[in-house]
């Protein structure tokens, strides 16, 4: 290990994963190791605060040590703790902040909070393997961030330097995706459900609406979408009419995909950027990513994704922003606190 | 021997360091702040007001349940941090357990109870004469049958806790055995008395891995209990509609 290396280890709990990682230089992940919950939530049809925390607190060390024994280090080589400190479940939350706090306290490591979308961002920087020969992203890029919480268009101005340009008025896209699974009976979580039976249904079958925002080009709205895809569920059970999972899951997600690409390459085009990025879990999304790479390619816009498992919360991604965050003087004190709604870009 | 104590179980923050039979240092803080912001913080002032090297600690005694769900974790995790960076032993010390180990050298009962809300106080009784005796261990129960049961005991009581303020009134008019309210200086939870209690655990060799611990709720989450509950009267239902309840997993 070269002694300018500089190693964060990362640690993330602000939802129903309990996540720890070892990262070099913001790019290079010598660790991922995710306890995921999704099993024991399943029964209760979505995430429960109380039983999550409580999984963090029966799992963190676990897996902390885990991820230092993975990345072959100990705790002296470590150069910096990083942890999500927001947004998120609090009580979740709160787990890893405490425990960050005192590994760094303890053995004596400057401590760096992270915003966990920040981390999503973030997770563009890491490379796949030691194989990957991609060429880094740096900024500036316009990056797309869906996931179950959020659906955000940002400019990546520099490291860390966010200007949001678009945002939902109602619903996540992953939230519609999720509601849309559980009223199909296709269950929780909806995301990768949903992309697995769209991929035998067809796009067109079904005409659902494409909500615009009125005067605010690129925020997105998927609240009416949500409820004619219900609507016409209903309709179809009232009539006596058997649904085609496939085709309402595909022409569902084309509707989403369609709403989600065209307005972050028409950003990209028009605020002058010729980076496109996408981050957070429904960025493993297949349909997503294919449409996005078609378009991106017609409009010559570079078009950069993160490895799936960099999509789902993970700690790696947290390691990442955390050294850039750490790299630009950032400290947090031992009094950091969970930010349950802290806000992109805040400090 | 240096044991540090942590105890967040309520809404006091306090932490303390027990060197060989005597409290160094002890910090305690009720007031409004979460223990988030003011737990860590606290141990660091304390640490370096002595000038203690934290790799010399022998272990770390946290205050481990009952209380609030969110306060417990804070302590754990941060108990379960400075563990795994130093390589410590943890000392699990029952929260209650600790609030009677105040009171070392009386004869009364003594009646931790802590408020649980819905009618209920986490409690437990003891004894604590020469060294700390456990009547009744660490449970939820309501605060009238704690009073039946406490009145079976025929000897006087001590009450302390922050269960007592909500329920002092129903305590004078069941309680009929004299009692008493502790005062303030030993009213509340102490990480003195944790950290105390957890030097006699290190002794005995109860200790346990930062890895291994985890807080003792005494509670479900509620969504479990809802589902518990939901599931007992489906069954109910079907029994009740006469079919077949089976005992496998398709039950």
């Amino acid at each position: 290990m070269e002694s300018r290396d500089i190693l964060i280890l990362a640690i993330e709990s602000s939802c129903d994963e309990t996540a720890a990682a070892v990262v070099r230089n913001g790019r290079e992940v010598l660790s991922n190791v995710i306890a995921s919950q999704i099993v024991l939530h399943t029964q209760f049809g979505g995430v429960v605060p109380e039983i999550a925390s409580r999984k963090h607190i029966e799992k963190i060390n676990q897996v902390i040590t885990s991820a230092l024994a993975k990345a072959q280090v100990s705790l002296d080589d470590i150069t910096a703790v990083g942890v999500t400190y927001g947004p998120g479940l609090v009580g979740a939350l709160l787990v890893g902040v405490a425990e960050a706090k005192a590994i760094a306290y303890g053995a004596q490591k400057p401590l760096v909070g992270v915003h966990h979308i920040e981390g999503h961002v973030a997770a563009n920087f890491l490379k796949k393997d030691s194989l990957d020969h991609r060429p880094d992203l740096e900024p500036p890029f316009v990056c797309l961030i869906v996931s179950g919480g959020h659906t955000h268009l940002v400019v990546v101005k520099d490291y860390g330097a966010f200007e949001i340009i678009g945002r939902t008025r109602d619903d996540a896209a992953g939230e519609a995706f999720d509601k849309v699974a559980r009223a199909v009976g296709l269950g929780y979580p909806g995301g990768p459900k949903v992309d697995q039976a769209a991929r035998k249904g067809n796009p067109h079958a079904i005409e659902f609406p494409r909500a615009k925002v009125e005067g605010s080009p690129y925020d997105f709205s998927f609240s009416g979408l949500k409820s004619a895809v219900l609507n016409y569920i209903n309709h179809a059970k009232m009539a006596g009419d058997k649904i085609s999972v496939p085709d309402l899951a595909a022409s569902f997600q084309n509707a989403v995909v369609e709403a989600l690409v065209s307005r972050a390459v028409q950003a990209a085009k028009e605020y002058g950027y010729d980076k496109l990025a996408i981050a957070g879990g429904v960025a493993s999304n297949s349909a997503l990513r294919a449409a996005m790479a078609k378009a991106c390619q017609e409009n010559g816009v570079e078009f950069y994704y993160p490895e799936p498992i960099f999509c789902t919360d993970n700690a790696a991604m947290i390691g990442a922003a955390a050294y850039y965050e750490y790299k630009k003087g950032t400290r947090h004190g031992w009094d950091l606190n969970a930010v349950p709604d802290l806000k992109l870009g805040e400090r | 021997m240096i044991i540090l104590g942590i105890e967040s179980a309520s809404m006091v923050a306090s932490v303390a360091l027990v060197a060989d039979g005597i409290t160094m240092a002890e910090y305690t803080v009720n007031f409004k702040k979460t223990h988030s912001q003011t737990l860590l913080p606290m141990i660091d002032q304390m640490v370096s007001m002595v000038g203690l090297e934290l790799k010399n600690l022998d272990g770390i005694a946290v205050s481990g349940g009952p209380g609030s769900f969110t306060g417990l974790r804070i302590g754990s995790a941060t108990a379960k941090g400075l563990g795994l960076a130093l390589n410590k032993p943890l000392l699990h010390v029952p929260t209650l357990d600790a609030m009677a180990y105040g009171f070392f050298g009386t004869s009364s009962l003594l009646c931790p109870m802590m408020d649980a809300r819905r009618n209920q106080v986490y409690t437990g009784l003891y004894h604590c004469e020469s060294e700390l005796e456990i009547l009744k261990p660490s449970c939820a129960m309501d605060i009238r049958e704690l009073m039946e049961e406490i009145n079976r005991q025929k000897e006087p009581v001590i009450l302390l806790g922050d269960g007592v303020p909500v329920h002092q009134v129903v305590c004078e008019n069941c309680l009929n055995v004299p009692f008493s309210f502790a005062p303030a200086h030993l009213n509340r939870q102490r990480a003195a008395s944790v950290a105390a209690l957890g030097s006699v655990y290190l002794a005995e060799g109860k200790t346990e891995t930062a890895a291994e611990h985890a807080p003792d709720y005494l509670r479900k989450a509620q969504a479990e209990r809802e589902l518990e509950e939901a599931r007992r009267q489906g069954k109910m239902a079907e029994l009740a509609a006469g079919h077949s309840v089976g005992t496998g997993d398709n039950s």
